[in-house]
């Protein structure tokens, strides 16, 4: 399965995630601080995933000061 | 998973509020909210011309997508940082943005008055986002004043403002937080009010809202961010969000309706002068920009042709 990190712009294989909240859990990320977009859709934490699929992680978190 | 309002699959889950939805049923749903938490605020009336702050990143998109919307009059606000590339995308999205609804958009470029953010940085040692801030407070207030609009609304989301008020209760900077609220009256008659719409929204939820109605928006983060406090601060919110869904939206929210009023601002009990520089109002003889725009120039001036450091 395919990961783009964005926007560090980084790619990522996983070999094997049944759903979301494995993959983020897989790759540390915290839920809720990234968009899960598979396609045009965006992905609940329960959704499932196949080997094929091509995921983009999308970071919501921004600001300064 | 179902959306909570139809029979299709969730696209969006917001644990704070133990819902799911649809994209149909998100958008109206995000939409309605904000709307919700204007009209209970009383943020802005339906005569108002409002100046929308607009850095073509998420919040403030979604914020000038719901406020046109929804019929109020608006005015995007667009102030380029000269921060290189970075400053460059966020303006071509928010001129695509605008241009794509026919909405007015204003722009001032930072670098215009020789104060791009790199210049402020190089030339004092204050942080860069404290010296963005100022200069953003600046010209603000003075676009509102330009462009007759009596309210300024900005995009600041739950997470900043549960970021900053952690950050003003480690410190209890009782003047901070004297003036953390999502709707500041004016205190001079240059001064407009100023509103957050999405103080009560996360950052999740608009990032969804931009996403599912096709808002195209900045999703690289300012290269002067990383290390920032106010990031640090976020982290920390998020880890105890994950174990205690909607603790975010109390902490702001509780602190709005039953905190703040305990709290009383030094500037109110003191007359703002006029600065010497802008003639905008001031509590010194210059306000914090003018003092800002002095010191870059003073170290201009000081440093000799050539040098690299300032």
């Amino acid at each position: 399965m395919k990961i783009l990190l964005t926007p560090q712009g980084r790619e990522v294989e996983i070999a094997r995630a049944k759903r979301v909240t494995d993959l983020l859990q897989q790759l540390s990320i915290t839920p809720g601080t990234v968009l899960v977009i598979r396609g045009d859709h965006l992905l609940t934490d329960d959704a499932r995933l196949c080997a094929s699929d091509e995921i983009e992680l999308r970071s919501v978190v921004s600001g300064g000061s | 998973m179902k959306c909570k309002n139809c029979p299709k699959p969730a696209e969006v889950k917001i644990r704070a509020h133990n819902s799911a939805f649809c994209r149909r049923c998100y958008l109206v749903f995000f939409r309605r909210r904000v709307v919700r938490i204007i009209d209970k605020a009383s943020m802005v009336d339906r005569d108002d011309r409002i100046l929308v702050a607009v850095s073509g990143g998420k919040d403030s998109l979604a914020l000038w997508e719901v406020l046109a919307s929804e019929g109020y009059e608006t005015v995007g606000f667009h102030l380029a940082l000269g921060i290189g590339a970075y400053s460059g995308r966020s303006f071509e999205q928010t001129r695509a943005f605008a241009d794509a609804r026919g909405l007015r958009l204003e722009v001032h470029s930072l670098s215009d008055d020789g104060l791009g953010v790199p210049d402020m940085m190089q030339a004092t040692r204050r942080p860069p986002c404290a010296a963005c801030g100022t200069a953003k407070r600046h010209y603000f207030d003075s676009a509102a004043l330009e462009y007759s609009c009596n309210v300024i609304a900005t995009g600041h989301n739950l997470d900043d403002e549960a970021a900053r008020l952690l950050g003003n209760v480690l410190r209890w900077q009782t003047d901070h937080l004297a003036r953390q609220h999502p709707v500041l009256q004016p205190t001079h008659e240059k001064f407009v009010r100023k509103v957050k719409p999405l103080y009560l929204t996360s950052e999740f939820e608009t990032a969804a809202f931009a996403f599912l109605a096709g808002i195209e928006y900045v999703v690289q983060e300012c290269p002067n961010a990383a290390g920032a406090t106010q990031l640090t601060y976020k982290g920390l919110l998020d880890q105890l969000e994950t174990t205690s869904p909607g603790a975010k939206l109390a902490f702001v929210n509780e602190f709005v309706t039953r905190g703040s009023a305990g709290f009383v601002s030094k500037e109110r009990e003191t007359a703002p002068k006029t600065c010497g520089g802008c003639g905008m109002p001031s509590f010194g003889d210059l306000c914090s920009f003018c003092s800002l725009r002095a010191e870059v120039t003073r170290k201009r001036r000081d440093t000799p042709a050539g040098a690299t450091s300032l």
